[in-house]
């Protein structure tokens, strides 16, 4: 799947974000950003830079003050908590730094659980899960408790519950934060393959070695885009 | 891809439901017992009145509802008696069955022996018996045998039930004499507890002409009872004043000793309101209980709110799954609660031999009141966890 001059996935046009508070904190303070399908980003940027919050306003998560906010073609703005509901049901894939999976609950079943406000039978949610968690090379893991998997094990059924529904893009928030190194980059090599197979990738951290690895940089500081950067031979 | 919605099907709400449950067992068990103890407490309340209710009922079926008794009404004459000749007129009556009479001997007591101290009669009264008084009254003979006509004639006596206990007498071999009235008489039987004619439990009951002979016994009836015709039961009981006693029918009072029994069963209804209302301030208790766990459960949730948001569900279905989860705690307890008021019911029963009945409107009628003590101890918990913005559910970790 090679897309060339397509839709954007994202696009972001002077995107302004304040918090209340004296003074206000301006989050957000002027970012447009666009990305196409099947590219891979890093949105870089320390803690305090507004990246938190670009991450809930890409995830849909929260709203502009001002701007404007594409996802998957539509204008969030436009849409009611409904919509951006069913928005994030079928166009977003979560993942987190923590993971949040349930403890007590089978790999193949908290997978299944990224289609459970799709409104699929939970058979048909099953059967999907597990074609996804062979796809992330957990096949052998299906009947596995959240709390009997190692972390990076954990981090990659968050993947597939992300990927179970066939998203536009996974939003990753700090993928690798509370991963081993070995752990992290096998996660990241797992999203490099996912990225090989055509799926749109943002992944959001503060960890420079993390961004390095990933052909496209957006570096945010204050609330502001700082640079974005391909790297060469990138797709 | 624009016109997808997002969807939570019922069953998997009641699935997620469930499985918040099911994360914190111990919880969900503590705070669906504080229900439980209520509509167990509802359940056997009602349902040991209905047993209660039916086993008079049962028992008016065996006893027959057709015995009337007529008896001088209350007057400032003691020991008042009614005309010697009322049993034959009463018998003379088209719809009259049987007849039978009791007399009581004036001024006579009993006593175990004639050592104890004449003060002391227990209330007992002795009284002279017909022979066909068993069969009209429906009494049966506990041990040994009744009056006929041959003991009639001779110092024999058959105890009440009470009269038995309070004389402390169970043998009826006719070895055990007891005091009557100045001279010794063998006990030759004990009655049952006589349900429509309560007065005979405590009384000694001797032969008609024993007590003329033996005691002076005028043979004025004290109490005269009737078996009546289905039908014609309060046709009879209009006739009878006047037939029993034609110069007084004023001073005759006719009674149905049935009517007595079925008002009992129904007076218990003021104790089983009071008891029912006890039982819905447990369920009010628990309920409260169930608000406060999920009260608890919703702020200890923020970050799984906030994933589901994450994953598409809606405000209504975080709504949905907070609400269900507490209808489910209380349906859980409502369930145990029922099961617990039902076997109470079925042990208090069968200990007092009593048929077990529980109605059926009770059942629903838990069933409905837990559907609703969950709704309304969920609502504000589950509309709290709703309006909680996803991303401040994320970032409370």
């Amino acid at each position: 799947m090679t897309v060339t001059t397509a839709e954007p996935v994202i696009r972001l046009r002077d995107v302004h974000r304040r918090y209340p508070g004296r003074p206000p904190v301006r989050a957000l303070d002027g970012v447009s950003l666009s990305v196409a399908p099947g590219e891979l980003v890093a949105i870089v940027g320390p803690s305090g830079s507004g990246k938190s919050t670009l991450l809930n306003i890409l995830g849909t998560l929260d709203r502009a003050d001002a701007g404007e906010v594409c996802i998957d073609g539509r204008d969030v703005g436009t849409l009611s908590d409904k919509q951006l509901s069913a928005l994030r049901a079928h166009s977003i894939g979560f993942v987190f730094q923590q993971f949040f999976l349930s403890p007590g609950v089978s790999a193949l079943d908290n997978v299944a659980d990224g289609l459970l406000y799709t409104g699929v039978s939970l058979r048909e949610r099953r059967r999907r899960a597990a074609r996804t968690l062979d796809r992330v090379g957990l096949a052998d893991r299906l009947r596995h408790r959240g709390n009997e998997l190692s972390g990076g094990q954990r981090q990659r059924v968050a993947v597939a519950r992300a990927l179970v529904g066939r998203p536009s893009f996974l939003l990753a928030d700090e993928p690798t934060g509370a991963l081993d190194s070995a752990s992290g980059a096998a996660v990241l090599k797992l999203l490099h393959e996912l990225h090989d197979g055509g799926t749109t990738v943002v992944v959001i951290t503060h960890d420079h070695g993390v961004a390095a690895e990933l052909p496209r940089q957006v570096h945010i500081l204050d609330g502001r885009i700082e640079s974005d950067e391909y790297l060469a031979g990138a797709s | 891809m624009t016109a997808a919605r997002s969807r939570l099907r019922p069953r998997d709400t009641v699935r997620v439901a469930f499985s918040g449950l099911r994360a914190r067992p111990l919880r969900a068990v503590l705070s669906a017992l504080g229900i439980a103890v209520g509509i167990a407490a509802m359940v056997a309340v009602v349902g040991i009145s209905a047993s209660s209710r039916e086993q008079v009922n049962q028992q008016l079926d065996a006893l027959g509802t057709n015995l009337l008794t007529v008896a001088p009404s209350q007057s400032f004459v003691s020991e008042a008696e009614l005309p010697r000749e009322a049993i034959d007129m009463v018998g003379r009556l088209d719809a009259v069955e049987s007849v039978s009479a009791a007399g009581i001997v004036p001024g006579t007591a009993v006593y175990r022996n004639d050592e104890i101290d004449p003060n002391q009669t227990n209330a007992i009264a002795v009284s002279a018996a017909r022979t066909d008084l068993l069969d009209t009254v429906s009494a049966t003979v506990a041990s040994g045998r009744w009056l006929d006509d041959v003991l009639s004639a001779f110092p024999v006596v058959v105890l009440g039930a009470d009269t038995a206990e309070l004389l402390g007498i169970s043998r009826t071999d006719g070895d055990v004499q007891v005091w009557l009235g100045g001279e010794w008489f063998t006990v030759a039987g004990v009655l049952d507890p006589v349900p429509l004619a309560p007065e005979l439990d405590t009384s000694a009951l001797i032969g008609w002409p024993v007590a003329e002979s033996l005691l002076g016994f005028d043979g004025a009836p004290t109490t005269v009872y009737q078996r009546v015709a289905e039908g014609s039961v309060d046709e009879v009981r209009a006739l009878l004043p006047a037939t029993v006693d034609p110069a007084a029918p004023e001073e005759v009072a006719v009674s149905r000793p049935s009517d007595a029994l079925a008002a009992q069963a129904a007076t218990d209804e003021t104790l089983t309101t009071l008891l029912l209302a006890l039982g819905g301030v447990a369920l009010l208790v628990g309920g409260i209980g169930v608000a406060n766990t999920m009260v608890i459960a919703v702020l200890e949730r923020r970050s799984e709110v906030g994933l589901r948001r994450a994953l598409g569900a809606t405000r209504a279905h975080i709504r949905r799954q907070f609400l269900g989860e507490s209808v489910l705690l209380a349906a859980l307890g409502g369930g145990g609660g029922a099961l617990l008021g039902g076997a109470a019911t079925a042990a208090f029963a069968s200990s007092r031999e009593w048929p077990f009945a529980l109605p059926v409107w009770v059942l629903a009628g838990a069933a409905g009141a837990t559907i609703v003590v969950g709704a309304l101890a969920g609502a504000y918990p589950a509309a709290r966890a709703a309006r909680m913005p996803p991303t401040a559910a994320l970032s409370s970790v």
